[in-house]
């Protein structure tokens, strides 16, 4: 356990002196609690807001029953964006890991640190924990802006209840941490084969695509998005994580590593 | 205290390393010499429990490879053949983060104590990426033995290092040697080797030649002793080559060239001779082989200069 403790504080200690990575983890989640907020006050102000009520899929007012027209339309609003604080914790520790992984390959650091007592399970839980964990706190705290940030704009219920909406804090709280654990696992195999930190965020990326299809689902009016769909997302993704862990693990082979990299 | 019994290793097929045999004594400092791709940096991270082998096995600090193999990568310190440092980290939090990794008691004394030792302890708080080649070397021969273990693999140490900065590795290695590790080392540099190893293995794939340098050049090319004489004259080689022990003598000059097994018993023998002759015998010296004629000699299967040498 220490020397996964080690791993974690030597690779903070190392990724947050990379301004890249650091700019991921500060800006993303600023802008997904600014650029919400910015547009619910505009909305809120805008006289034409009952017109624009008619782009609203069906099935989306048809969950507006006490609200007027501009808070039905920034319920739906804030509904779309609160996905976006799935997509954040699923993006940072992708950049964490691609870079903290291939980054010992590329400062030759591998092989003094696999010849250490170190297990493969240790190795790769401190990197896994090194990178998930800023992206979950970076999202957490930017939703926690976005909650305060609206009930001092004084947000009708709408907005508030949606926020506070146990369903969506499940979404937030539960499924964001497990999406970063499937993209830093996706990460991770990616990294024991490629050589280029870059090449291995790209291919990490591809992780996104169902995310960004249930977005885009929900945005076309396609899907809902309610309590039952989040759960079995969550209970589907404990499934996905344990198995892609014991597959990151097993692929992540020592002696391949150290002689194919070069 | 490394026990190595037909250790092989193949990749796909190529055979890096061929049933390799060998015993190393603890507190001994062991040399590989090898070309490029001679499997010397294969056989160190076989060793040190990096790769397993295709066949074979040995023991190391008395741990067998690939049965107890985080109790041996604790038992041993290996420098790796790049220095393999977190640039963007202090020398300080490099050293520490791999103390925290082998279990060290008391990180920060072993630390401080090691970048004193190595001279860097002025440095500690610098990224290690404004160090120069030197000061990195030495701070990875710091991580290497920050542990203190009993086995020590340094893999071309001194590669790429100016002179001044090799030599003090190089001194650093030799102070290691006395406190009796038990060491191997990778090296092209055959006068490192000569001057640090107790015994060398000639290496290319499979194990060419192992002994002490001296037994390597006496063993490959004999011992030649030169005369050198007043003037020369054709019954001085005739007397002194019915000896039996003489195996060869040549002229050059007013030199003889004299080829025998131990000089130092026999040469008193044959300066009387030489006197008895009348031979006026000016000095006696040893044509000495260099390490470098060894290697090349064993490498390149015979094909040596046989005049190369120098007298000592």
């Amino acid at each position: 356990m220490n020397r996964l403790y080690q791993i974690v504080r030597k690779d903070w200690a190392e990724v947050f002196k990379n301004r890249f990575v650091l700019g991921t983890v500060a800006f993303l989640p600023l802008m997904a609690a600014l650029l919400p907020l910015g547009i619910l006050y505009f909305v809120g102000s805008s006289p034409d807001i009952a017109n624009d009520l008619e782009d609203i899929p069906p099935s989306f007012t048809a969950l507006c029953n006490n609200l007027t027209g501009e808070e039905c339309m920034q319920y739906f609003l804030i509904s779309q964006f609160i996905l976006l604080f799935m997509i954040i914790p699923l993006a940072i520790p992708i950049t964490i890991a691609s870079y903290s992984i291939i980054g010992e390959k590329t400062t030759r650091t591998l092989e003094p640190l696999l010849a250490t007592p170190i297990t493969t399970t240790e190795l790769l839980g401190g990197k896994s924990a090194a990178a998930v964990i800023p992206g979950v706190v970076a999202t957490w705290l930017a939703y926690l802006v976005l909650a305060v940030g609206a009930a001092l704009l004084g947000m009708g219920s709408g907005v508030m209840g949606s926020l506070l909406d146990p369903f969506w804090l499940i979404a937030v709280f539960v499924v964001g941490p497990l999406l970063a654990l499937t993209g830093v696992s996706v990460a991770v195999m990616v990294s024991s084969r490629a050589t280029d930190p870059r090449a291995a965020e790209q291919v990490s990326m591809l992780v996104f695509l169902p995310v960004l299809l249930v977005f885009f689902a929900q945005m076309g009016g396609l899907i809902l998005i309610d309590a039952r769909f989040v759960l079995l997302i969550a209970i589907a993704l404990i499934v996905v994580d344990a198995v892609l862990l014991i597959a990151a693990v097993r692929l992540f082979q020592r002696e391949t590593i150290l002689t194919r990299w070069k | 205290m490394i026990s190595i019994e037909g250790l092989t290793k193949q990749f796909n097929e190529i055979t890096a390393v061929e049933n390799l045999q060998l015993e190393i004594q603890s507190g001994e400092v062991f040399g590989f010499l090898g070309p490029n791709g001679a499997g010397k940096t294969t056989t160190l991270r076989m060793l040190s429990a990096l790769i397993s082998p295709t066949s074979g096995t040995a023991r190391v600090a008395g741990f067998q490879i690939g049965e107890d193999d985080q109790a041996l990568r604790r038992s041993v310190g290996i420098l790796t053949e790049a220095p393999g440092l977190y640039d963007r980290l202090s020398a300080e939090r490099n050293l520490s983060f791999f103390a925290h990794l082998y279990g060290v008691d008391n990180v920060e004394r072993r630390v401080e104590r090691y970048l004193k030792l190595l001279g860097l302890w002025e440095r500690r708080s610098e990224p290690v990426a404004t160090f120069s080649r030197g000061m990195r070397q030495k701070l990875a021969i710091a991580r290497a033995i920050l542990h203190e273990p009993p086995v020590l693999f340094l893999d071309e140490p001194t590669t790429g290092l100016d002179p001044e900065a090799a030599r003090l590795v190089r001194e650093f290695i030799e102070g290691l040697k006395g406190e009796g590790r038990t060491i191997i080392l990778n090296t092209h540099n055959l006068d490192e080797a000569d001057r640090l190893c107790d015994r060398i293995g000639v290496l290319s794939a499979r194990l060419l030649a192992v002994d002490t340098p001296a037994a390597l050049r006496r063993d490959v090319f004999g011992r030649k002793v030169v005369f050198h004489l007043a003037h020369i004259r054709p019954e001085y080689a005739e007397a002194i080559g019915t000896f039996p022990f003489v195996d060869a003598v040549e002229t050059v000059d007013t030199r003889l060239l004299v080829t025998l097994d131990d000089p130092e018993t026999y040469n008193p023998a044959l300066v009387a001779a030489l006197v008895g002759v009348g031979a006026q015998v000016q000095f006696v010296g040893e044509i000495r082989k260099s390490l470098e004629d060894v290697y090349l000699h064993l490498v390149s299967n015979g094909v040596t200069d046989p005049e190369r040498g120098d007298e000592t």
